[in-house]
């Protein structure tokens, strides 16, 4: 062995690089490729604004200026449903599933980087792409005329309900994305959407429903997530809607996450 | 426990349900040697890699890397280690840098550092393109980038998983030069796998074969052709020969060591090549056994393994 290169080995060698570094360094890569990757959110602002468009134009007249419920407005009971069909599903799960399949998801765990930042990380940039998400769904809702009597302030709370639920239902892809490593099985996951999305106040409010749904609508915690957000463009803060909102959140989020780490834990053992 | 081996495993097993892909694997790789482990698809060499860069665990018998037990101590091998992968490919979407970046913070370079190896990498890589997106890189480029990510943290063993299987002769030649390379200067023990007998000549100081998950043999590439004899002349006979006549023939030749029935004739391991072929040639000649093409040469790895293991190394893309 040479002495420069005695020197250069002495200069560099690996190290643990703790907890945040590494999730950091996943979700910077998970967040460039977003941009890369178009067509993964493209259809996740379309879809949302055309059903937020649509059933507005279809449905305002109906709902609206009833004797004994004249202030409501159906725009602002609609923008909540538009955010959740947003953000519902989007996440970096088929990514991962093309990581496994292709190897370098190996060639990650061959690094000394924790494994659970190697999740963690795409979260992180699921997190700021629902955000992102959000945000252009508001500004149409604000073009047709809806507002937020809670201010800009309940306006933040809103984007944060949807981002929070929108990572609470990453955990589903994921999940089956560890567990599978098919494209095809992860795509289905949009299943879940289905009844999490219809079978819930998401076109007319809870007490309209049809008696079995309305039941139904009771359990599924999408109605109570809504309806927190509906408080929002309402000119007081509702805690108590509020806090049923992000317990449903809480609730949901624990399950699907721990069916995520689980199938982490799984693959992992595999090994 | 050899106390200066890089590698050594006892009885490693590794079992997918009721299948044995590795039984009972026994090795010892020194430091700074270059190891190659020689087999046929499906003998368990990726396996075996597998568990030793702490992917796979192993359902029995023991493995240490540098000192570091595979099942207990994975993290600290992974600290120490490189490897590249033969089924593991590169984010097609992200530029030769941002892998390279990414895969250095993952070992704890800071950015300086990170900076500073891709520097002593250009060698490696085709350093023009290291801005461009790795899906627009041929196979070999690829396979370049993938060799100097298993560099960036300066590990003391790397591990080459059939890294040439694919690649055109002139990206291989190029990998076989970064693989000298960094064995001589830097003193990297070399952990790699092949089924390309050449390849395991050309690079090993001592090459393991492995065939259905066992090792059949062990040794310099030299001290392995001499099991097979000092020179090797191949029979190949005429249509309609008898052949069970022609080797009983060849048994009865002064300086006959043995005959192997390979796919392309006969090959008969003898102890002086020249004086032998003049009495084989009459030998065959007097049992009506017609030759087609009868050579002279030493023997290759290739004659090894048909040796160890009844059979050839049939060689996959």
């Amino acid at each position: 062995m040479t002495a420069t290169s005695n020197d250069q080995r002495n200069l560099v060698r690996a190290r643990p690089s703790g907890f945040l570094r590494d999730l950091l360094t996943v979700s910077r890569r998970a967040l460039r490729a977003i941009p890369r990757e178009p067509e993964t959110f493209i259809p996740a602002l379309f879809i949302p604004a055309f059903f937020f468009i649509v059933n507005v134009g279809a449905l305002q007249d109906l709902t609206e200026g009833f004797p004994g419920n004249e202030d409501f407005d159906y725009r602002a009971f609609q923008l909540p449903t538009a955010i959740i069909f947003a953000v519902t599903g989007i996440s970096r799960a088929p990514g991962l599933v093309t990581d496994i399949q292709s190897g370098y998801f190996d060639r990650l765990l061959l690094s000394p980087a924790r494994r659970l930042p190697l999740l963690l990380g795409l979260m992180v940039a699921d997190l700021v792409l629902v955000i992102g998400l959000c945000i252009p769904v508001i500004i149409l809702g604000l073009l047709l005329g809806v507002s937020f009597g809670t201010g800009p302030i309940g306006m933040l709370v809103f984007v944060l309900i949807g981002a929070f639920w929108g990572l609470a239902f990453t955990g589903f892809p994921y999940a089956i994305a560890l567990k599978t490593a098919n494209p095809g099985a992860v795509g289905a996951s949009f299943i879940l959407f289905f009844p999490f999305a219809f079978l819930t106040s998401s076109t007319v409010p809870l007490d309209q429903l049809t008696g079995w749904l309305r039941w139904i609508a009771r359990f599924n915690p999408i109605t109570y997530i809504l309806e927190s957000m509906r408080s929002l463009t309402g000119d007081t803060w509702e805690w108590a809607e509020l806090g049923k909102g992000f317990l449903a959140i809480l609730i949901v989020a624990t399950i699907s996450q721990s069916m995520a780490l689980a199938a982490l834990r799984g693959r992992l053992d595999r090994g | 426990m050899n106390s200066t081996a890089v590698i050594e495993t006892n009885d490693l097993e590794r079992s997918f349900g009721d299948v044995k892909a590795v039984c009972g694997v026994d090795l010892l790789v020194r430091p700074g040697e270059i190891y190659g482990f020689l087999g046929p698809n499906g003998a368990g060499k990726s396996t075996v890699v597998k568990m030793l860069t702490t992917l796979l665990k192993p359902t029995g018998g023991s493995a240490r890397v540098l000192g570091f037990d595979v099942a207990t101590q994975a993290n600290q091998i992974r600290l120490r280690i490189g490897a590249a992968l033969q089924d593991a490919s590169l984010d097609q979407k992200q530029s030769g840098r941002e892998i390279l970046q990414m895969q250095g913070a993952l070992y704890g370079l800071n950015a300086a550092e990170i900076n500073q190896r891709i520097d002593e990498l250009k060698t490696v890589i085709d350093f023009e393109a290291i801005d461009r997106w790795v899906g627009t890189y041929s196979g070999g480029m690829e396979r370049r980038l993938d060799l100097a990510a298993s560099l960036i943290h300066n590990p003391d063993l790397l591990f080459l998983d059939e890294p040439t299987t694919g690649l055109d002769p002139t990206s291989r030649a190029q990998v076989w030069q970064e693989v000298r390379r960094l064995n001589r200067e830097y003193g990297t023990t070399i952990f790699l796998t092949t089924q390309y007998l050449e390849e395991a000549d050309e690079l090993a100081d001592r090459v393991g074969i492995i065939n259905a998950g066992q090792i059949a043999g062990e040794g310099t590439p030299d001290e392995l052709k001499r099991t097979v004899g000092s020179d090797v002349i191949q029979v190949r006979l005429a249509d309609g020969s008898d052949r069970e006549a022609a080797v009983a023939a060849l048994n009865r030749v002064g300086g006959v060591d043995h005959i192997d029935i390979g796919p392309h004739g006969l090959l008969v391991s003898v102890s002086n090549g020249a004086a032998a072929v003049s009495p084989i040639a009459v030998a065959l000649d007097s049992v009506d056994a017609p030759v087609s093409e009868l050579t002279l040469r030493t023997p290759t790895l290739d004659d090894v393994f048909l040796e160890l293991t009844g059979d050839r190394i049939e060689v996959s893309a």
